[in-house]
């Protein structure tokens, strides 16, 4: 038997909580904490380097008997899409940890449980190879969830963790009578890569390709059902603010990539051109929306919509450019937008107020804080020589491919990105230093560059030299295109 | 023949970068800190100057990077094109550096520190532009540029400098985040690369003529630092910048930035051949001769000195672009050495547009009555770079225009000759009562008695003068780029 890296990875952050169960001091807690998230992402560092990039084959993986009466295994493994995913969930974890490291004060124990328990589930849901495993780590990543924003979250808490909770409720129940119905359809088993083989018949495709968009839809989340995020990143504390962003909405175009597209061949290529009209919608629509917001969070969040965006128009485009381009999209996006939220949470940890209106002149007082804010707001609308760049131009590359009209659009949704993040950027960063004034604004301090540093890496990285995080998915999506559009045709 | 693999491309972007961080180093030490500017221009323009003889003798001089994304490198290829905007760089760089010192010492300005930085990282992102191997390398430099510029633009930091920045970024980042994106992103759908070949990427592209259509004029007003009407309005904004970014930057190597880009992507991304096919050439041609005769008729309107450069500059841009697109050898020639010709004229006008200023405070012409008799090396150099600018022989201004005259014959467009002649004409009558009202007019005019030449800012705009004139009666080195480029 090979040794079970990835369970490791999985299960080290959920020991790293019952590990904190048994402290009482507060700081030890947090050095704990951590210590197992740093650990944590060594370990994914390791599983990506032993990576084999030359084939779409799941690799590191585990299978074991669980409920084998109604064909239930515990069965994890990694392909190229997966493996990022693990990686990017575990280098937020620890960012998360520093992030929460003074803005949490009360209940940190509790706190610290909610987030490692969140981040082993998150890494059980990308990792998962078995259908009713996924599930299980799909849904109940919503309680540490629902308790992060209701717990420790703003003055609205109670009404933003109802409301994320109840609309990705209704949406994983259609999830679930999906995956019943392909129980049933596909020969009884809850094996991802056994159902990916199946071929069903379109009508019964067609039903569950829309039970399954909804519930994808609303993690990602499409327009119209976007309207929890940002009410649920306004009240949550910052890191679960990292987590949402950074994570969470992966799972929804990760879901397009593990089931719609695999599993649902022919419905997902006939119901592109929807799934390309509602990601314009949305790259236009989030974009409009972010534009009018005076709240530095809510303009992040609304961001995020567009943004998100332009990963299902990358997936949805179904050639290599939009799928590669979406995939390092949501990667990109994890990394900047999680640095964004973590920027906000820095500057509100000062001022103790979200309202661009009331920054100026931040440069002056922090030139350190503005010059990295700097970096992530052109990461964040791609300028050249930045990751999302490489992703927007592969994403819109593929969707001028796919449809012209869409493409147009996105590019609408391109200019209104640099729109919003200049503006703010020039609102709280230059002009007159009227925060001086009124705030004790010191710069970053050790701890929070520390969070900083690894994601601005990234942003340099993946914005010049794309190519190992290219190559890991390449062998995967080439099969993952081959697979939808039959072998015949080719990606 | 073959390419010279060397690291000398990328060792003239560092020396530039690796200044700036000098500068910023040595904030405290004032002295120290001016010293390493003028030195780094030597040496960059030194480093430009050793692959000179190479690229002259029809070779170019390579240095492949890494593989960004499959058919894109991050790359330096040095080529003719490329020669002539970075030489002209470097060496107006040297100049405008000794001028920086003066200008910014004698008026006591503000973060001094931040302003040599961003001054010597526009010069890495310029270079780095001018020998950028491929659209994808090009178009980062052209961003990092329009980014470093943007502290140097709102420097002063008051209500103008803050409206003036704002337009400048608006119309440069609107432009490159809107149409230059979807070039980028059709260009790669279409051809799978983004490498500048000899000839025209696009040239047997299998794409619609509409498309490419679409994607030509995506590129055109995508590269808004060529300023082609209407994407011009963000040049006059910039004018609240300090005088030395003005004359280097806004005159040189930001929107020649621009108009380089335009002739990369008519040369080296569609080609001639495929512009002519797709009968673009004239179209934009009528369109770039709009730009030339309204921008001049702008400029006659403007008594602020530097609004009056800045819409000459528009116009003068736009002969570069002419040059390309009417597409005879002979046009191409002038387009191409026009960029020298009108870097050297143009750097002279700001730099004595900067030397009133410093001297005297004034910025409208009608002010200066009677200046030239207190500031007669700055007033004519002034004089001197006029007439380059009308095109006087023996000026610099001369040559090129008598390539683009003789090309607009050549291609069989009478009409485009009318434009530079009455464009002339233009530049005559917006440019010489400048020097006639500063020599000729006002009686001894009270005020003036304690205006004075300040050495380290007249050296540098006398010796761009004498380039000016230099390269009238020596063109051969631009020349002979220029049709390395055509050939």
């Amino acid at each position: 038997m090979t040794f079970p890296l990835l369970s490791l990875i999985v299960f080290l952050p959920a020991a790293g909580a019952a590990v904190l169960l048994c402290l009482r001091n507060d700081d030890a807690v947090r050095w704990t904490a951590l210590g197992f998230t740093a650990v944590d992402f060594a370990l994914a560092v390791a599983m990506l380097a032993a990576f084999d990039t030359t084939t779409h084959e799941m690799q590191f993986t585990e299978r074991h008997p669980w409920v084998p009466a109604i064909g239930i295994t515990y069965a994890l493994g990694v392909d190229g899409i997966s493996a990022l995913f693990v990686f990017l969930t575990a280098l937020l974890g620890g960012i998360c940890v520093l992030a929460s490291w003074v803005a949490i004060d009360r209940k940190v124990k509790e706190y610290m449980v909610a987030l490692l328990s969140m981040q082993t589930l998150m890494l059980g849901v990308f990792s998962a190879l078995d259908l009713f495993l996924f599930y299980v780590c799909w849904e109940a990543m919503l309680i540490p969830m629902y308790l992060m924003i209701g717990v420790w979250g703003g003055d609205g808490r109670v009404y933003a963790a109802f409301k994320f909770f109840l609309y990705t409720l209704a949406g994983s129940l259609l999830f679930l009578i999906g995956i019943i119905v392909l129980y049933f359809h596909g020969g009884r088993t809850f094996d991802i890569l056994a159902l990916s083989a199946q071929d069903l018949p379109f009508d019964v495709q067609s039903w569950l390709f829309f039970a399954f968009l909804i519930a994808f839809a609303v993690k990602v989340p499409m327009v119209p059902v976007h309207t929890w995020l940002p009410d649920a990143h306004v009240q949550a504390p910052t890191a679960g603010s990292i987590i949402l962003a950074g994570v969470l909405l992966k799972m929804g175009a990760y879901g397009f990539l593990r089931f719609s597209l695999p599993m649902l061949p022919e419905a997902s290529v006939y119901y592109s051109t929807l799934m390309l009209a509602l990601s314009a919608l949305a790259i236009v629509y989030g974009g409009l929306l972010a534009l009018a917001q005076d709240d530095l969070k809510k303009l992040v969040a609304y961001s995020s919509i567009s943004h998100m965006g332009f990963v299902t128009m990358g997936i949805f485009a179904l050639n290599l450019r939009g799928v590669e381009g979406g995939i390092l999209q949501m990667f990109n996006h994890g990394v900047t937008t999680g640095a964004l939220f973590l920027f906000v949470g820095v500057i509100y940890e000062r001022t103790h107020t979200r309202s661009i209106a009331e920054y100026g002149g931040l440069m002056k007082v922090a030139p350190v804080y503005t010059g990295f804010l700097a970096l992530f707001t052109l990461s964040s609308m791609a300028l050249p020589g930045t990751n999302s760049f490489v992703g927007e131009l592969l994403v819109l590359s593929g969707g001028f491919a796919a449809n012209m009209a869409v493409g147009t659009a996105a590019v609408l949704g391109a200019l209104l990105s640099a729109a919003y993040l200049l503006g703010m950027y020039r609102k709280v960063a230059l002009g007159p230093a009227s925060v001086g004034a009124r705030y004790q604004i010191r710069d970053v301090n050790v701890r929070e560059m520390a969070a900083i540093l690894p994601l601005a890496v990234f942003v340099l990285w993946v914005g010049l030299y794309p190519k190992p995080f290219l190559n890991v998915i390449d062998a995967s999506v080439s099969h993952l295109l081959t697979e939808v559009h039959g072998k015949e045709s080719g990606p | 023949m073959d390419p010279v693999i060397s690291i000398r491309p990328l060792l003239a972007v560092a020396v530039a970068g690796l200044a700036a961080l000098a500068v910023l180093f040595l904030h405290k030490r004032e002295n120290v800190r001016d010293l390493v500017s003028p030195l780094a221009a030597v040496v960059m323009f030194a480093i430009v100057a050793s692959m000179a003889p190479t690229v002259l003798s029809g070779g170019t001089v390579e240095l492949r990077l890494f593989e960004v994304l499959p058919g894109i490198d991050f790359a330096f290829r040095v080529d003719a094109l490329g020669m002539v905007f970075a030489t002209v760089s470097s060496l107006l760089w040297i100049l405008a550096a000794i001028y920086s010192i003066g200008y910014m010492r004698h008026l006591h300005e503000h973060a001094q520190t931040r302003f040599f930085a961003c001054f010597a990282t526009s010069l890495a992102a310029a270079v780095g532009g001018a020998f950028a191997a491929n659209l994808f390398t090009l178009v980062i430099f052209y961003e990092v540029l329009s980014l470093v510029t943007y502290p140097l633009v709102y420097h002063h930091e008051d209500e103008a400098g803050w409206a003036g920045s704002r337009k400048y970024l608006v119309y440069l980042m609107g432009a490159s985040k809107s149409v230059l994106l979807a070039a980028l992103a059709l260009t790669y759908h279409i051809a799978g690369s983004l490498d500048f070949v000899p000839g025209g990427l696009l040239a047997k592209a299998n794409a619609s003529a509409a498309l490419l259509t679409v994607v030509y004029f995506c590129y055109l007003f995508g590269f808004a630092k060529a300023a082609v009407m209407p994407m011009h309005a963000w040049l006059p904004a910039a004018m609240v910048a300090p005088t030395p970014v003005s004359a280097l930057l806004h005159a040189v190597a930001v929107v020649k930035m621009g108009v380089f880009c335009v002739l990369r992507v008519v040369f080296h991304v569609f080609g001639t051949g495929l512009i002519g096919g797709l009968g673009l050439g004239i179209a934009t041609a009528y369109l770039v001769s709009f730009t030339i005769l309204m921008a001049s008729i702008y400029a006659l309107t403007r008594d602020d000195l530097k609004a009056r450069l800045a819409y000459s500059t528009v116009s003068q841009l736009s002969y570069v672009v002419l040059g390309a697109v009417l597409l005879s050898p002979v046009a191409m020639v002038g387009g191409i050495i026009h960029i020298a010709a009108h870097a050297f004229s143009k750097i002279t006008l700001f730099f004595c547009a900067g030397s009133i200023y410093c001297a005297s405070g004034k910025r409208n012409i009608s002010d200066m009555a009677g200046i030239g008799r207190r500031l007669p090396w700055t007033m004519g150099a002034f004089f001197v770079a006029s007439l380059s600018m009308i095109g006087v022989p023996p000026t610099a201004g001369f040559v090129s225009k008598w390539y683009l005259t003789l090309g607009s014959v050549q291609a069989g467009e009478i009409a485009f000759l009318v434009v530079l002649l009455a464009s002339s004409v233009l530049n005559a009558a917006y440019f010489l009562p400048v020097s006639y009202v500063a020599f000729f007019g006002g009686e001894r005019p009270e005020g003036l008695s304690k205006v004075r030449e300040i050495p380290l800012v007249t050296v540098p705009l006398v010796a761009t003068a004498l380039l000016s004139v230099l390269m009238g009666i020596f063109p051969g080195y631009f020349v002979a780029l220029a049709e390395g480029v055509v050939r």
